[in-house]
This record gives C-alpha cells, structure tokens and sequence, in this order.
C-alpha cells in the first residue's frame, strides 16, 4: 500500500455557530485545509471529498451533505461521500480517505468533519446522540450517552478507588490546555478546588449523570475541521510545498458489542485496546513510542479508561499519573493537548478530524506558546463511536 | 413646587418590598461571585455596563440590553412600579444583571437577565436569585416569565419545567409586549431549587466588602477588542 501523508490542516473555531449555514462551516475549515496546503489555485487536485457528519439530516434537516460541499468549493467533477459513524464519523473519514489514497485509487483526497448541534437545545442534542444506542434494550428506556458515562464512571470509582477529585483533575488539566487553543468551545481556567468540594462545588458544577457532573462533561459544539491527504509518493506532493506534510503511520478500528449490557467486563474497552493495537502494528511501533495523544473524552472517564486501554499505564492506574502530572504538556505523556472534547467541544462528526488536525499540528511544532508538546514523534488519536462499540485510531509520524 | 407635585403624578406606585440578602457563590474559576440587592445609588455604574451591549447583535443581547437600559432607568427614575435589580459582582466587577418587579403583592414580573461574564453559569445563578427573591423574600405566589432568546428559552422554560399560560393569551400576558408567557408557580420553585438555587449565607464581611463598590467590566467577550474609554 502507498504512504499517505497529511498536507493540508483547516479548523473553524468550536463554540455556537448556529447563525451559520452546515455546509459554509465546512467550507471555511475546507478553505483553511486549501491554503495551509498552498493550493488556492490548484484546489481541484483534490480528487475525492468525504465528508464526516453524524446529525445534518436530524438536525439541520440537510442531506447529501458532501456533494453539497464540493459545489461550495467550486470543485465539480471531485467525487464525494459522506461518512457516518456515530461521534467516531471522523477518524471513520479519514480512514476511508486513507484507504482510497493507499489503494491508488486517488493521489489527493479531502476530509471534512462537522456538525451544528446548537440550534436545537441541550436535551434535543443529547436525545439525537443517543440515537445511536440500541433501538430497542437501550435507548427506549431513556438510556443517554451521560447516562452511560455515569454508569461507567461510578463502575470504575467502585472497582479501582477512583475519587472525585482525581476526575475534576482531568477537566482542570484539559482546560488549562483549551485556555491556549484558539478553536477552543470552553475557555475557562478551573480551579481544582471549585470542582470538587462537595460542599461549594453544587453551584459551579452541578451533578449531571451521578457521580459525572458538569465539568465532567464535554459541551455540545458546533463546528468543522479538515484535512488533505497525498500519497507521498505521488506527484502531486510538488504542490505541496507550504506547510511541513505529516505522514498517517497507522490507522485501524475496531467495534464491540452494539449493548453495552452484552460485554463481559463492560469497563473493558475492547474496541478501543484492539483498534489502538492495529494502528501500532501497522506504524511499527508500540504505546511506548507515542509522543503524545487525543483522546476521546466526551467524558472526563473516558480519558482515564482510554488511556489504560491504548497501554499507556495499567488498568486502574491512570489516576495515579494524573495525580503526578504525567497527561500535563510538560508530562511523561501529554494528553488532550488541544484541550479535548471537554474544552475544545465536541461537535461529534467534526471530532475525529480536529484530533488528527491537532497531531498534525504538534508534530509540525505549530501549537500555540504554552502546549505545545516538545520534540513530538508519534502522535495517537482515539475517536470513540458509540459508547465504545466502534473505534477507530490513528497514528500520526513526523516524516 | 409645581414641578415637584408634577414629579409625584409621575412617579409609580410602590408595594412594600423586604431586602434581598446578600449571598455568595464559589464559580468553576475558583472566583467568589457576590449576588446582592443593587442601590439606586449604582444605577449609573449599571447603565455604563449594559450600554456597550445594546450594539451585539448576536445571542439577543441588543434586545435584552436595550430593555433593561430601560428598566433601569425606570427604576431609578421611580417610572415602574414595585422594580428590584440584583447584581452579581467578582472583586466588585459586575459579572451579571437581572431586574423584575411586583406586579401585585402575589404576582412577579420577572424582566431581564444579563451576563456579561459568560461560561460560569452567572446568568443561571442570577435568574435564580431572583426568582429566591420573588418567592421566599418578597413570599409571592407566582412569577410571570418570558424569554426573548432561545438561550432564555432553554434555560427557563425548559430547564425549570415552567408552567406554560399562553393558553389563556389575552387574558393573561407578561408586560413585555405579550410574547408567551410562563410562570414558576411556588410548589414548582421549591422543586427545583435544590438543583437550581445556590449561595452561602450569610456572606462574610471581607467578601461582601469586595462588592461593596461595583466596577464596570474592561472587557466583555461579546464585543472583541472592547475598550471602556472608546464605548
């Protein structure tokens, strides 16, 4: 198979677009991927579009949504589909991108991820998310996402001693990170002790999904990232000359049981151990050689478990790296540099492309003063459908 | 002197008012938040603040800036009847601003909540303290509700369940131009507030001192690049 290398990075800032239109959100990060890859004037090089989006015919009543978006961008005859994958449409995106590019069937290829969740409320947002539980022995019963992070959560504090505060740890670091990233939703500097003392912490950050509370949770988002990808040994990598390409060293996914209920050990992640395990295989490497990650923490839990399940540390000890500043920037293993799904937002098709967009950056050096991680290598995004039952993970190389 | 008795034609009536107690809230920030009852005194540092907002199209914030621009020139003037306003200050800077009045002695109309300092939940703990006043303080019965954004909608009617009286338009409709109307009936106050009502009381000295003084904001993140001697 060919070498396929990132060349091109776009990004709309996270937060409430809503007075904005789906498709001219993924074309302004679609616009920002041409011109970081220098080909505002050679733009029809790219071949194919896939587009990753979970919620445009739910919630913005729109379909067709790549076809769409190649029109916006004036580069008809490209080919385009679009790619659904629950909240791991994304990094399902780029694979499918991925794929095609390694298989020859393209030499350039664009992903763009995005969504606009904000136009409809809170609860309206978290029902459409949950359309991706079972139909019938989970959703039907009011089962949520939040629900499901809740349950996992107090299942996980039972098991390895998890407290509150180690939780509240996670959001303090990942908005400390946000804070510095322009694209980020939350920006808020958190305070450790506002987030968990029980006595004042109610009014700040309320219980959401006991024992998850507010902070423990990312927001819903609106937003688009993009990405262009070539093979390396293309030649159409001589118009790539402006920013520094990044090649895609591994990529590989995995799903597990649609309920949740059906798994041995539901705190066992296994999609997310076996995809994370295909993506090292094929980059030749192991956990140990990751610079730094993206993981997928809609919920601050899902930080902690994911980083146990990708062999970063030991089941049920990921709290105590947390606890010495290991996941920090300046830490053994920076996690969610970009803030994460908890600060930077989570607008759920776009998720899986701002992952790998953030890897792209840090392994160029482009992060802004005060995260970037230093001397980056290898970097890993884990993008999480479902809740956990598809995962797909990626492997950036500095090339 | 006939000025004077002129002034006394204009002016509204009053109902008797009990103060709204001071109370204090820790934000995510770790920053204190001071709620408290607003002299008339401040209208002028209150009027400086909203001002810049009645030009931010986005989020609604012209429309509820410009509408409690007034309504708090109707408070100090003495032209509305029965108004109370409520700041929200950290180290004195007004973070948030929510006003409303009596419209009996059983019946509230609740006005407008403004938050300058956005992501901390200041408007939600504002609305709540005023509807605490409403209820608990002023013991009324009911309080009239409207919302002029969809961010407003969301967090009152949907949030707190709020009783829905459109049905009975026109015999029924909130002051502000008669959009639905909802209202938080008492029994439905006392079932959210556990979720919803917040603050330590009494406030102590040295942290109430720190809202003794409001300041208007420098900065407000609904207009980049705002600086106060350019407004």
């Amino acid at each position: 198979m060919r070498e396929v290398a990132v060349v091109g990075i776009g990004h709309t800032a996270f937060g409430n677009l809503s007075q904005y239109d789906l498709v001219d959100v993924m074309g302004y990060s679609a616009m920002d991927a041409v011109d970081d890859a220098g080909i505002g004037d050679h733009r029809r090089l790219i071949e194919q579009v896939f587009v990753a989006n979970m919620g445009g015919g739910i919630l913005n009543h729109q379909t067709a949504i790549a076809s769409s978006l190649v029109s916006r961008l004036g580069i008809e005859p490209a080919m385009a589909e679009t790619v659904e994958n629950g909240p791991a449409s994304g990094a399902s995106a780029v694979k499918t991108a991925w794929m095609a590019i390694a298989s020859g069937m393209v030499e350039v290829a664009m992903v763009t991820g995005g969504e606009l969740m904000r136009s409809v409320t809170g609860w309206e947002a978290t029902d459409f998310v949950a359309t991706l539980l079972h139909p019938e022995v989970e959703y039907p019963y009011g089962l949520t996402l939040p629900g499901f992070g809740g349950m996992f959560t107090r299942m996980y504090m039972e098991r390895y001693g998890l407290t509150e505060r180690e939780l509240a740890m996670v959001a303090v670091k990942d908005h400390q990170n946000g804070m510095k990233n322009p694209f980020a939703h939350v920006k808020v500097e958190c305070s450790l002790d506002a987030l968990s003392h029980d006595s004042e912490s109610e009014a700040a950050n309320p219980y959401m999904a006991t024992p998850l509370r507010l902070y423990g949770m990312c927001p819903v988002s609106d937003g688009a990232a993009s990405l262009i990808l070539c093979a390396t040994d293309s030649p159409a990598m001589k118009y790539f000359q402006k920013s520094e390409p990044v090649r895609i060293s591994g990529i590989g996914s995995a799903t597990d049981t649609h309920c949740v209920h059906n798994r041995k050990d539901p705190l066992h992640l296994k999609a997310v151990e076996l995809s994370a395990q295909r993506a090292y295989a094929m980059a030749d490497i192991t956990a140990k050689d990751i610079s730094f990650a993206e993981l997928h923490d809609a919920f601050v839990i899902l930080e902690i478990a994911i980083s146990e399940e990708v062999g970063f540390f030991e089941r049920g000890t990921a709290r105590k790296a947390i606890a010495a500043g290991d996941t920090t920037i300046s830490g053994k293993i920076p996690i969610n540099s970009s803030g994460g799904l908890k600060s930077k937002g989570h607008p759920v098709g776009a998720t899986g492309v701002s992952q790998i967009h953030e890897l792209v950056k840090q392994i160029r050096g482009k992060a802004e003063k005060g995260r970037q991680v230093k001397n980056p290598k290898h970097g890993l995004a884990v993008n999480f459908g479902g809740f956990g039952n598809n995962v797909v993970s990626t492997v950036c190389s500095k090339m | 002197m006939v000025a004077m008795e002129l002034e006394k034609e204009l002016r509204a009536p009053q109902l008797q008012m009990t103060p709204y107690p001071p109370k204090s809230i820790i934000l995510a920030t770790g920053e204190t938040l001071v709620v408290r009852q607003a002299r008339k005194e401040e209208a002028a540092i209150l009027l400086e603040t909203v001002y810049p907002l009645i030009g931010v199209a986005r989020d609604y914030y012209d429309i509820v800036a410009a509408r409690m621009y007034s309504e708090l020139l109707g408070w100090v003037r003495d032209r509305t009847a029965s108004e109370f306003v409520l700041v929200g200050a950290i180290d004195g800077v007004i973070g948030g601003i929510v006003t409303s009045r009596m419209m009996t002695e059983k019946i509230g109309i609740s006005l407008h909540t403004i938050t300058i300092k956005r992501g901390l939940r200041i408007g939600a703990q504002l609305f709540a303290a005023k509807m605490e006043h409403h209820i608990e303080y002023l013991r009324q019965d009911e309080v009239y509700i409207v919302a002029e954004s969809p961010i407003g909608f969301r967090r009152w009617m949907i949030e707190y369940g709020l009783k829905d009286l459109s049905g009975e338009y026109p015999a029924i409709q909130h002051e502000l131009g008669g959009i639905p109307t909802y209202s938080l009936t008492r029994d439905l106050y006392f079932s959210v507030k556990p979720e919803k009502v917040f603050g330590t009381r009494p406030v102590d000295p040295s942290v109430l001192a720190t809202a003794d003084i409001l300041i208007a904001p420098d900065e407000y993140p609904q207009i980049p690049g705002f600086r106060r001697n350019e407004s």
